[in-house]
């Protein structure tokens, strides 16, 4: 059972302090924050998300840089907490709209009850929104979203200029719309992050998909809803499965390892066509999670050199080749290098006519990072960056710098090919119509090119 | 809340210091107490508000006590919540306060709203003042009985929290078995779960001193209670799931069918999106297949793709959580993991807590077919900009050599990373070089060339230093200018400052001048001066020991400095294996994150239902063996209905048990456990009953037999006899166990025939009891037995007493032993332990 829960902010101020059984010291949240601050003092290394002091166990999540914090003196499962936690946070973002400190400071009261409700005496009661809805009474004071930033896969879709249609991402669940009627609507989207590693050479070393169908529902009277997905989706690799349904060994077109659902999900049609079928619940939950192996075209490629150029000067020739259809554009690129420690100066050369792209040497960590506000498909972009050394290499400049890493959105399109067929409510009257969105977007997780 | 001051909170000036703004408030409250007018609610929140935001940052505002409880009479529920807040708060420190808030709370908990009562019956007990227990009895009693599931609930843990204030009143008010009840028969199943956490942790906390209470506790753990749970498991929250799968997971099945049957009842819960659902299903699965090696190796080949999904889809906390477990079950049976490998490795992006679990991983399963692949991805992050991380990778590489896989391949890439010149790769790789050397001598022409070529200079760091000053003086007839080295060094003497340096430096120039005296001489001489002027007293005293020994005699010097090695086989492992089954028993806890058993940072009260028992009064002793034979008919005539229920509703996932994913191929242990003797998973047993005596009559005549045959190793043990009779009541046995110190604790392997036996304890009983050592106790299940035995001389009432723990899957034996005796406690040890080695044998 948790003995404390609190939020602090960046600075370390606590936002939310609830005490559930009063056997851990008051000043915990103080202890706690001199430790993951000062963690190892010459190494950059993080806290990890659980430690001890003098047999106090703390835990903690980073969430939009609030630090969500429990404290046991009892031998928990460390899932079981840090899962609690990033609840606490999805549930109170839930009912804020919009989660982040100045939200949070508004809205303590509403917290409390939140959490008045979430746990009794250091044990879970539940986290779910819908339930909790009976439970509170406080009406949400809503921060003005286009200030702070939105938290969840679904923030994805506001990057770049334009938004999606979806701005209602940012709904609260209880707060009560201008108009006064809700609009019916349901979001799912369909969440893939990628981490690829290329050799030296180009080749692929090691690639993954991890991928979330993630739903947000507004329906009132909560319908049944049934999500078809691909017909030739098969789960397991090539034999190695003990499911009961891996029925064929795997020549369809999209290959899951392994997947896992949500409580809500009733899966008995699944073997048969690939639906499923869910009364969702109010607020953001991920219906699904899969995890791809399956080889699959990563949608850059990278060319990256460096060479000597005479006495104390080094070349940087970075090329990226973007291998999806022009019809789609991808948004927020972030190449990153990082170059020989004795690097002092950089002169970059953009390609002529480049638009929307930034340049920067960060001297504190010697790194090259060159940002585009988009690519469009199809296209081929070059950097050009000339260094000047302070010392001589020892020969082998290609040791010391690198390896190359990109991160990147990818609106509208998903590598692995899986897809939502169609999205079914169940309808109440003929004229029922809500918005259904189905959106799919690709997120670069660790992508990297070695050198 | 935060209540009292933080004194550095309040002098910050982006806050408010309090005092002022305190006394406003409570003037405001004042005025809105008596008002009925309009808008006073709206007024009310807003002062309440400002109340709870200075309570948060730690302004102390427990000044406005009665002012509050005044406004708190209003129908608001919102007001009323922000007031039962700041009452749970400061009624702790102000327990005479707190005594005003009676009233009201009492009254809300008749409140037509079951809201309401629930609320207000909640806070009543979030008072923690011990002398206002006598208003909870009633209330909760009640609440118990309401007729609202939300009120239960609250109910249901609110007795844990006046168990907390005053257990006396909890248990005289007889809660527990109201709660027992409620348990079995509620509707709601977060009533049934919360009934299911006060219980534990009440009866867990009474069974040390209430033998009722113990058996209680055991009652959770039978057949139809574990039965009920599982055929409402879907009905439970996924938190509330997490509980009775770990109550399950100890559950002891009476044979495998039942095994295999609440696995496939349960499979599904592997594909649950909550990690932490998942892992207390794999925990129940690892504990349930222990003794069936082939079924266990399934379920870890089971339970890979669901962890890899977890470890992949969540927050970095999340899989780092996740993570730390399947590190675990890697280090347990790398073979199973040897062609995931791929999974391990690291993302550039990865924060360092993760990186470092992931090289331990690569390094376990590492093998003749991956290593290249492996050492190959390794040496991509030596070269990496990421100290830290180049360090790790380097000792993994290391590691990977160390384990003898591929070494030929491996110390080429070692000597490589030598020539990258960036200090922290030469500073760790010579650290590896020296102790592959201890492993690897004829390697050294390779190493040695390589190594001469670094200057010294360029080694900053002690513990590299001091390896490759180890290495001059250990090959220093194969380094030409070892002496010339060590020398120079020497001359700086004074601003090494490490003192494990300084030793090694000593050592090294001993070597060298043993080797090659003319060319040393000097430099020796040198650092011996050096050495005894040192303020470090280990160098001091080290300089002197070589000096007087070289003044002595040079060959004994030699023999004692510089002796042929031998190469080392094995390194000693940081941790035991009874350390890490240990952790393992503990799964899906923190000890698996600190890879720690739970004792070592966890006070005895925290240490939770996984804990080993430390005392021997947490033992269920003798009483019990009647006791239990009750509900063990009980269970027997419910099982039926019980297995029908489950079987029922596994008809559509397949028509027999056989066709489930799980089959014991070749199983015979289900004939061993009885299925009786199971239920009781624990036996007692008490002095030999009268019965028996003709028994024991008879192996009196065998023991002179029996005694010599001594192990060797002990110098033949003056006769212990042994009394075949040997009465002790468990009071006494306590007692004493309690008083006598540690006479003799050791570790002793047991044969595996012997230890497969063991699946029943009786087995062992009464082998011991053929030796005239006799059981008071046992308990615990596969892979931890427990046993406390005891022996008497045959002729006088000595006494000697033995814990003993055996762990069936390292087939090892902890012994314990005390004596009244202490003289003869070594020959009693040697007694017993040849009496457990014979165990098992035919």
């Amino acid at each position: 059972m948790i003995s404390q829960f609190f939020v602090l902010s960046q600075r370390g101020d606590n936002i939310v302090f609830r005490d559930c059984r009063g056997d851990v010291q008051k000043n915990s949240a103080e202890i706690f924050f001199r430790k993951v601050k000062f963690w190892k003092e010459d190494d950059k290394e993080e806290a990890p998300p659980v430690f001890n002091v003098d047999g106090v166990n703390y835990f903690h999540v980073k969430v939009v840089g609030l630090l969500f914090v429990a404290t046991t003196r009892n031998n928990l499962s460390p899932s079981l907490v840090l899962e609690l936690l990033q609840r606490i946070a999805r549930v109170i973002k839930d009912y804020l709209c919009v989660l982040s400190e100045e939200s949070l400071r508004k809205n303590f009261v509403l917290v409390y009850e939140l959490l008045d409700e979430v746990m009794d005496f250091g044990y879970v009661q539940t986290t779910s929104t819908e339930v909790l809805k009976s439970y509170i009474f406080n009406e949400p004071i809503v921060v003005d979203t286009d200030r702070s930033t939105p938290l969840g896969p679904a923030a994805l879709f506001m990057q770049g200029a334009k938004r999606m249609p979806g701005m209602a991402v940012t709904k609260s669940v209880v707060a009560h719309e201008p108009g006064g009627r809700k609009r019916e609507e349901i979001f799912v989207d369909i969440i893939e992050k990628i981490s690829v590693t290329f050799s030296s050479s180009g080749y692929i070393l090691t690639s993954e998909i991890d991928g979330t169908i993630q739903m947000k529902s507004y329906l009132t009277g909560n319908p049944e809803i049934r999500l078809a997905l691909n017909d030739d989706l098969s789960i397991g690799r090539s034999g190695r499965s003990i499911y009961d349904y891996s029925g064929s060994s795997g020549t369809g077109s999209v290959i899951l390892d392994d997947c896992n659902f949500h409580e809500s999900v009733h899966l008995d049609n699944f073997d048969v066509d690939r639906t499923l079928t869910l009364v969702p619940s109010d607020g953001e939950f991920p219906v699904m999670n899969y995890r791809i192996t399956q080889e699959f075209k990563p949608p850059f490629r990278i060319n990256s050199l460096i060479e000597e150029a005479g006495p104390l000067k080094a070349e940087v020739i970075l090329k990226i080749y973007a291998e999806f259809p022009s019809s789609i554009t991808a948004n927020t690129i972030v190449v990153e290098m990082p170059l020989p420690t004795y690097t002092t100066r950089v002169n970059f050369e953009l390609e002529p006519g480049a638009v929307g792209q930034m340049t920067d040497f960060k001297e504190s960590n010697r790194r090259l990072e060159w940002s585009l506000k988009k690519i469009v498909g199809g296209s081929e972009h070059t950097l050009r960056a000339k260094l000047t050394c302070s010392q001589e290499s020892h020969g082998n400049i290609t040791k010391e710098a690198g390896p190359v890493s990109m991160t990147f959105t990818i609106p509208m399109y998903n590598p692995s090919r899986l897809q939502v067929k169609y999205l079914q409510i169940a309808k109440k009257t003929k004229t029922y119509n809500p918005y259904r969105w189905v959106r799919y977007v690709t997120q670069a997780n660790s992508y990297v090119a070695r050198i | 809340m935060a209540p009292p001051a933080q004194s550095q909170k309040s002098a910050s000036p982006s806050q408010p210091s309090g005092k002022g703004e305190v006394s406003d408030v409570k003037m405001q409250l004042r005025q809105l107490a008596g008002s009925r007018s309009p808008g006073t609610d709206d007024a009310k929140r807003e002062l309440f508000k400002k109340v709870i935001s200075y309570m948060t940052i730690g302004i102390d505002v427990s000044s406005v006590f009665s002012e509050m409880v005044m406004c708190s009479a209003t129908s608001d529920i919102v007001l009323k919540k922000m007031c039962y807040l700041y009452v749970g708060n400061y009624a702790k420190y102000n327990p005479d306060l707190a005594l005003l808030t009676i009233n009201f709370l009492q009254r809300d908990c008749k409140d037509e709203d079951p809201m309401i009562r629930g609320l207000a019956l909640r806070s009543l007990c979030s008072l923690r003042v011990a002398n206002l227990v006598e208003y909870l009895v009633g209330p909760l009693g009640t609440g118990l009985k309401d007729g609202n599931s939300y009120v239960r609930m609250v109910a249901a843990v609110g007795v844990l929290k006046l168990y907390h204030i005053s257990a006396s009143t909890c248990m005289d008010a007889d809660f527990p078995a109201m709660l027992k009840h409620l348990m079995l028969n509620d509707k709601d199943a977060q009533v049934v779960a919360n009934c299911l956490t006060s219980l534990q942790e009440i009866w867990g906390l009474e069974a040390s001193a209430s033998e009722e209470a113990a058996r209680e506790r055991e009652t959770l753990l039978s057949k139809p209670v574990i039965y009920y749970f599982l055929n409402r498991i879907k009905e439970f929250s996924e938190w509330a799931q997490c509980i009775v799968l770990e109550l399950v997971a100890k559950y002891v099945p009476s044979d495998s069918n039942e095994i295999f049957d609440v696995m496939n009842l349960l499979e599904d819960r592997l594909q649950h999106a909550n990690g932490a659902v998942v892992l207390a299903t794999i925990k129940m699965f690892l504990q349930l297949t222990l003794s069936m090696t082939d079924v266990h190796q399934q379920v870890y080949e089971r339970i890979k793709a669901p962890l890899l999904t977890l470890v992949s889809s969540g927050s970095p906390e999340q899989s780092y959580a996740v993570l730390s477990h399947l590190h675990l079950l890697v280090m347990r049976a790398p073979f199973i993991f040897s062609s995931d490998y791929k999974h391990f490795y690291c993302q550039y992006n990865e924060p360092f807590y993760v990186k470092k679990l992931k090289l331990e991983m690569l390094t376990a399963v590492a093998n003749e077919s991956n290593t290249y692949d492996i050492v190959t991805e390794l040496c991509e992050y030596a070269a990496n900009v990421d100290i830290p991380m180049a360090r790790e990778s380097i000792r993994a590489v290391g590691k990977i050599a160390l384990q003898q896989y591929d070494v030929n391949a491996i110390v080429d890439r070692l000597l490589q990373f030598l020539e990258m010149e960036k200090e922290h790769v030469t500073a760790e790789t010579l650290v590896l070089v020296k102790d592959l050397l201890r492993k690897y001598p004829q390697w050294s022409h390779d190493c040695i060339a390589v190594v001469g070529n670094i200057s010294s200079k360029n080694v900053q760091e002690p513990k590299a230093k001091a390896a490759l000053i180890w290495m001059l003086g250990e090959y220093a007839q194969d380094m030409q200018d070892a002496p010339y080295i060590l020398e120079s060094l020497i001359e700086n003497w004074d601003e090494e400052h490490s003192a494990e340096v300084r030793l090694h430096l000593l050592t090294a120039i001993m070597k060298c001048f043993l080797r090659r005296p003319p060319e040393t001489q000097k430099a020796l001489g040198a650092a011996l001066a050096a050495g005894l002027a040192d303020f470090h007293q280990d160098v001091h005293d080290r300089a002197l020991f070589y000096y007087r020994l070289l003044k002595y005699n040079v060959t004994v010097a030699e023999r004692v400095v510089d002796p042929p090695k031998q190469a080392v086989s094995v390194f000693a492992d940081t941790q035991s294996s009874e350390i890490k089954d240990r952790i393992f028993d503990e799964f899906n806890s923190l000890s698996v994150v600190y890879q720690k058993p739970s004792y070592m940072f966890t006070d005895k009260e925290h240490r939770g239902p996984f804990a080993f028992s430390e005392e021997l009064g947490n033992l269920s002793i003798d009483t019990e063996l009647a006791d239990n034979v009750v509900p063990a008919q009980r269970v027997e005539a419910n099982d039926k209905d019980l297995l029908l229920s489950t079987s029922e509703k596994e008809d559509n996932h397949g028509a027999s048990n056989n066709s489930s994913a799980y089959n014991a191929p070749s199983y015979d242990g289900s004939r061993m456990v009885g299925a009786s003797q199971a239920q009781q998973d624990l036996v007692s047993l008490d002095q030999p009953p009268p019965a028996n005596v003709p028994v024991s009559l008879a192996i009196d005549d065998l023991l002179g037999l029996g005694l010599p045959v001594v192990p060797s190793p002990a110098p033949s043990p003056p006769a212990l006899k042994l009394n075949a009779k040997a009465v002790l009541d468990p009071n006494s046995f306590q007692q004493k166990w309690r008083q006598l110190p540690l006479a003799a604790s050791q570790e002793i392997s047991m044969n595996p025939q012997g230890v497969s036996a063991l699946s029943s304890p009786q087995v062992l009983l009464r082998h011991m009891q053929g030796h005239s050592i006799h059981c008071i106790a046992s308990g615990g299940q596969a892979p931890n037995f427990k046993f406390f035995f005891f022996a008497q001389k045959e002729d006088e009432p000595s006494t000697y007493l033995v814990e003993c723990v055996i762990n069936s899957s390292t087939c090892k034996a902890q012994l314990k032993i005390k004596a009244d005796d202490q003289s003869t406690s070594q020959a009693f040890s040697a007694l017993f332990e040849s009496a457990l080695s014979k165990f098992g044998l035919p």
